[in-house]
C-alpha cells in the first residue's frame, strides 16, 4: 500500500505545482503531486518552451533570408515544417521527463489523475479524491492542499477553436502545414509570438488587437516600435479593431475586421485566437466551500491562502500576471509559509515579463504612464541600440532601452526593453528593483564591453542627463 | 574554533566592571575591529573591540550586568556554521539586584538552551544594533534620509534582516537622535557657536540621567532645617583634633550631614532601597554616594556602611575619595553601587534645588546653603542658620508619607546632633 497521507498535496504539475513539491521536499515535508496530463504543465508542454523552440527556427529562417549584409549567399533555402514542429515537441518531451526525474529524485510521488477536494477528516486533514476515467479512484489526505491547476485559452463566442481552421495556442504549436495566410486575434505575448513565428517562417500574417496598441501591457513607446518593426517585416497590424462574424468555408475563413467604423474582410487559411486565458477552476470540489472564485480565478490573500484553511492556490489559477515564474515564486513562498518560514508577499512590480517576438520585448515594473498615474514624478532615460557597438556588430540595431526612475528617491520604477536578446538582459534591472538599488548604484556598476547590456547602463545615465554614447 | 571574548580591564587597578551595552547581537557577523560592547564605569566607557572575526555565537553576560570580573568570558565567537559549544555558560547574576557579592559565581552546569544557529533565524537578525554599520538597501537609506528617519531605530525585514523600503515606510517617523540633530542649523545661535564633542563621561551622564529622569517617577519633598546646633557641635569636635599627624581631622558640615543621613536611613529603612520589577530590595548596609563635581562632569564616590562609621572616619574617607575622584584614580567599586546619594551645593550658596535619582537607588538628598534668617521660636523672633534640603524619591519604592517621615528624622538628627557622636 503506497502512502496516501502527506503534509502537502499539490494539485497540478506545472511550474507552480512541481516547484511547490520540490521545495516542500527540500524542507523535509512529505508531499505528492496530482497531475492528470503532463508534468511541467502548459509552460513546458504547450507554452513557454515549445514556442521558444519554434521561434528559434523562425529566427534561423529570418537570418537565412538576410545573409547578404554578412557576406553570405544562399539559394534555394527551404525547411521541413514537420521537422521544425517535431523539434519543438522533442524539446518539450525532454523537459517534461526532466521534471519527472526531479520529482523522483526528491522522492515526490506523482498520482496520475484529477484531484478534487473532498471534505475534511475527523483530524481536520484535507481529503483529496483522485480520479481518472478508467482507473480506480484514490483517496488521499494532507494537512495542506495547494491548488495549481493553471489556466487554458479563453474562448470567445463565434471564434471557438475548431482544431482545423481556428486554432488556439495548442493547434498553433502542432500545425499540420504552414498556413499561407494567417490572422491572429489578440496581441498579448501569446498572439504576438505566434504572429512573429509564422511571419518569420514566411506566412502572410495579420495581427488584430482590440486595444489602441499592440502589447497593451507594455510601455507605449515599446508598443509603437514593436508595431513599426512588425510592419517593416511585412506583417499587417490592426489596432482598435473589432472582429465581426467569421465565415468559414472548407479551406479558409473570412474575418470581418472593423477599424474606425470601416470594415475590411480578411480571407485567411487559419485564425489563431489568443484573447487571454481562463483559470481551471472546474471539478476541483470548490463548490460548497469557502473558497471564492472571481472570474475563473481562485481568490487568495497575499500569501496564496484561500477562504478554506489549509487550502492554497498559486499560479495562473490564482490570477494575474499569467507567468510561469510568478507561479514558481508563489509556489516557493506558499510552501515556505506552510513550513513556518517568514515570507513576504509578491510585489508584481518586481516580476519581469518577456515576449519572444522579433525584436524581443522585456520589461519590469512601472511603465512611464503608470508611474505618473501612481503619482510619481519621474525621470526617464532612453538609449537606442543603434548607438551600441555590439548591437551594430551583430546587425541587431533595432530597438531601445528605457528606464523610469522616481525623481525623489532614485528608485528604478520600471525598465522597458525592445531589441535583440533583451529577454536575457531584463534580469539585471529586476535585480536592481528587488535589491532596491537606486540610480547611483546602477550608474556605478561597470558593464562589460562590448555587450548590448551596456545600453542598460546608458539608459540609466540618460535618465540623469548623462548618456555617454548618444 | 569557538573563541571566548573576555572582560577587559579598564585600568591596572580594575578588578570588575559593568557590561553596559551590547552593540552586536547573537548571530551578528563580527569582523576584527568591530565594537562588540561597551564596558562602563562612571568615569569612562570603554569599547570592547573584536580581535577575531566570526559570528557572535552567544552572549554570556547580559547588558547592564554589574560587577563582571576582569577576564571573565562575556561572549563566544564562533565560525560561520559552527555550533556554540555546550559548555558556554553564562555566569549567573541578576543585574537588577545590586548584590554585596563582588565576585561573580560561575554557574556549575550549562543550561541546555538550544542556541539558534545563525542560519536558522535569518529574518530576526536585528538591525537595531547596527549603530556602526547599518544593513539597509540603498533605496531604504535614501528614503530614510529624506524622511529624517534613523535607520538604527528601524528593524529590517528583508533577507538576513536587511532594512528594505517597506521597513522604512512602515516606521513611524522617529526623529534623528540628538547627536545628529545637534548639527541642524536651527541649533546654531545667531552669534555663532562652537561644537564640543562629547566626552565618554558626558555621554554616560547624558544617557544615565535621561534614563533615570524618564523612567523613574520622581517626586520631591523639601524641609527647612536649622544648622546652628550642628555647627556648634562641629566646632567643639574640631577643637579636639590634634594640630597635625595622622589622627588630626577637620569635620565639614557635609561629613556630618552624611552621617545624619545614614542615621535617618537606619531609622526609616524603606528609603534605603531599590526598585526591581519583582520586588523591593531593602539594603542592609547604608552606602552613601556623594556627588563630586570633577572637571569633566561628576562622579559619586561611596562612603560604605556610613551608619557604622564615626564622623572622623567618614571625614577622612570622604576627603580621600574626593581627592582621588578629582585625580581620576577611583577604583570601580569605589563609585559603583551605593544605596543613597547626597548632592550638596551649599558651597555655591544656592537656596534650594532638586536632584535626579541615581539608579538603582530610591532617593537622593539635595542640600542647599545654610543661611542666617529670622525664625520664629515659640512666639519670639530669632536668628538661625537655616538650610533647605529636598529629597527626590522614587515613588515606586517610597511613598510621600515615608519620604516626609525620613526628612523629619533627618531634621531631628541634624537639629539634635548629639546622635551623630553616640
Amino acid at each position: 500500500m503506497s502512502q496516501t497521507d502527506f503534509d502537502i498535496l499539490v494539485v497540478g504539475g506545472g511550474p507552480g505545482g512541481y516547484v511547490a513539491a520540490l521545495r516542500a521536499s527540500q524542507l523535509g515535508l512529505s508531499v505528492a503531486v496530482v497531475e492528470a496530463q503532463h508534468l511541467g504543465g502548459i509552460c513546458l508542454n504547450w507554452g513557454c518552451i515549445p514556442t521558444k523552440a519554434l521561434l528559434r527556427a523562425s529566427e534561423i529562417n529570418h537570418l537565412l533570408h538576410d545573409l547578404g549584409p554578412y557576406g553570405f549567399k544562399a539559394d534555394n533555402i527551404s525547411f521541413d515544417f514537420a521537422k521544425v514542429v517535431a523539434r519543438s515537441r522533442a524539446v518539450s518531451k525532454q523537459l517534461s521527463s526532466g521534471v519527472a526525474h526531479l520529482l523522483k529524485k526528491a522522492k515526490v510521488p506523482v498520482f496520475d489523475g484529477f484531484g478534487k477536494l473532498d471534505g475534511v477528516t475527523k483530524e481536520g486533514k484535507r481529503k483529496l479524491l483522485v480520479t481518472k476515467e478508467k482507473a480506480a479512484p484514490v483517496n488521499l489526505t494532507a494537512k495542506h492542499v495547494i491548488l495549481a491547476t493553471g489556466a487554458r485559452a479563453r474562448v470567445l463566442p463565434g471564434i471557438e477553436p475548431d482544431g482545423k481552421l481556428i486554432w488556439s495556442y495548442r493547434e498553433a504549436l502542432v500545425p499540420d502545414a504552414m498556413p499561407g495566410k494567417l490572422l491572429v486575434i489578440g496581441s498579448g505575448a501569446i498572439g504576438t509570438e505566434f504572429a512573429s513565428f509564422y511571419r518569420n517562417m514566411g506566412a502572410d500574417v495579420t495581427l488584430v488587437e482590440v486595444a489602441p496598441r499592440i502589447l497593451p501591457v507594455e510601455d507605449e513607446e515599446i508598443s509603437a516600435l514593436a508595431q513599426k518593426a512588425f510592419e517593416k517585416q511585412g506583417m499587417k497590424v490592426l489596432t482598435n479593431a473589432k472582429i465581426g462574424t467569421l465565415k468559414k468555408s472548407e479551406k479558409d475563413v473570412t474575418v470581418p475586421v472593423e477599424v474606425n467604423g470601416k470594415t475590411e474582410n480578411f480571407t485567411v487559411d487559419r485564425v489563431i485566437s489568443a484573447v487571454g486565458i481562463v483559470g481551471n477552476v472546474e471539478n476541483l470540489g470548490l463548490e460548497g466551500t469557502k473558497i471564492k472564485v472571481d472570474r475563473t480565478h481562485v481568490v487568495t490573500d497575499a500569501f496564496c491562502r484561500t477562504g478554506e484553511p489549509g487550502v492554497y492556490a498559486i499560479g495562473d489559477l490564482a490570477g494575474a500576471p499569467w507567468l510561469a515564474h510568478k507561479a514558481s515564486h508563489e509556489a516557493v513562498m506558499c510552501v515556505e509559509a506552510i513550513a513556518g518560514k517568514t515570507v513576504h508577499p509578491i510585489d508584481i512590480t518586481k516580476i519581469p515579463g518577456c515576449t519572444y517576438c522579433r525584436p524581443q520585448v522585456a520589461s519590469v515594473g512601472y511603465t512611464e504612464a503608470r508611474a505618473k498615474e501612481a503619482g510619481y514624478k519621474v525621470r526617464v532615460g532612453k538609449f537606442p541600440l543603434i548607438a551600441n557597438g555590439k548591437a551594430l556588430a551583430m546587425g541587431e540595431t533595432e530597438g531601445f532601452i528605457k528606464t523610469v526612475f522616481d525623481e525623489k528617491t532614485g528608485e528604478l520604477l520600471g525598465a522597458h526593453m525592445i531589441g535583440a536578446e533583451v529577454t536575457e538582459m531584463i534580469q539585471g534591472y529586476v535585480i536592481a528593483r528587488t535589491g532596491e538599488l537606486t540610480e547611483a548604484e546602477l550608474a556605478e556598476t561597470i558593464f562589460p564591453h562590448p555587450t548590448i547590456s551596456e545600453s542598460m547602463h546608458e539608459a540609466v545615465l540618460a535618465a540623469y542627463g548623462g548618456a555617454l554614447h548618444f | 574554533m569557538a573563541i571566548e571574548v573576555l572582560m577587559p580591564a579598564l585600568s591596572p587597578t580594575m578588578t570588575e566592571g559593568t557590561l553596559a551595552r551590547w552593540l552586536k547581537k547573537e548571530g551578528d557577523t563580527v569582523s576584527s575591529g568591530d565594537v562588540l560592547a561597551e564596558i562602563e564605569t562612571d568615569k569612562a566607557t570603554m569599547e570592547v573591540e573584536a580581535v577575531d572575526e566570526g559570528i557572535l555565537g552567544k552572549i554570556l553576560i547580559s547588558e547592564g550586568t554589574q560587577g563582571v570580573p576582569v577576564n571573565a568570558p562575556i561572549a563566544i565567537l564562533v565560525e560561520e556554521g559552527e555550533a556554540v559549544p555546550e559548555t558556554a555558560t553564562a555566569p549567573q547574576k541578576d543585574a537588577s539586584t545590586p548584590s554585596k557579592t563582588d565576585a561573580v559565581a560561575p554557574a556549575q552546569t550549562a543550561p541546555k538552551v538550544a542556541t539558534p544557529s545563525v542560519q536558522k533565524s535569518p529574518v530576526t537578525s536585528p538591525a537595531a544594533s547596527a549603530a556602526l554599520k547599518v544593513f539597509a538597501s540603498p533605496l531604504a537609506k535614501r528614503i530614510a534620509k529624506e524622511k529624517g528617519l534613523d535607520l538604527a531605530q528601524i528593524k529590517g525585514t528583508g533577507p538576513n534582516g536587511r532594512i528594505v523600503r517597506r521597513d522604512v515606510e512602515n516606521a513611524s517617523a522617529k526623529p534623528l537622535s540628538a547627536s545628529s540633530a545637534a548639527t541642524a542649523p536651527a541649533i546654531a545661535a545667531a552669534g555663532g557657536s562652537t561644537s564640543v564633542p562629547h566626552s565618554t563621561m558626558r555621554k554616560v551622564i547624558a544617557r544615565r540621567l535621561s534614563e533615570a529622569k524618564s523612567t523613574i517617577p520622581h517626586f520631591y519633598v523639601s524641609v527647612d532645617i536649622e544648622l546652628d546646633a550642628l555647627m556648634a557641635l562641629r566646632a567643639q569636635l574640631n577643637a579636639t583634633s590634634p594640630e597635625e599627624g595622622p589622627d588630626s581631622f577637620k569635620l565639614s558640615v557635609n561629613d556630618m550631614l552624611v552621617k545624619a543621613a545614614a542615621v535617618a536611613l537606619k531609622r526609616i529603612p524603606t528609603v534605603n532601597a531599590s526598585f526591581t520589577e519583582d520586588a523591593m530590595i531593602l539594603h542592609d548596609d547604608v552606602d552613601i554616594s556623594i556627588a563630586v563635581s570633577i572637571p569633566d562632569g561628576l562622579i559619586t564616590p561611596i562612603v560604605r556602611q556610613a551608619d557604622k562609621k564615626s564622623l572622623k572616619q567618614i571625614s577622612q574617607e570622604t576627603k580621600d575619595l574626593v581627592k582621588r575622584a578629582r585625580a581620576g584614580k577611583l577604583k570601580p567599586e569605589e563609585f559603583q553601587g551605593g544605596t543613597f546619594s547626597i548632592s550638596n551645593m551649599g558651597m555655591y550658596g544656592v537656596k534650594d534645588f532638586s536632584a535626579i535619582i541615581n539608579p538603582p537607588q530610591a532617593a537622593i538628598l539635595a542640600i542647599a546653603a545654610g543661611r542666617k534668617q529670622p525664625v520664629v521660636k515659640g512666639s519670639e523672633l530669632a536668628i538661625a542658620t537655616v538650610m533647605t534640603v529636598t529629597l527626590s524619591v522614587d515613588h515606586r519604592v517610597v511613598d510621600g508619607s515615608v519620604a516626609a517621615e525620613w526628612l523629619s528624622a533627618f531634621r531631628s538628627v541634624v537639629e539634635s546632633p548629639l546622635t551623630l557622636v553616640i
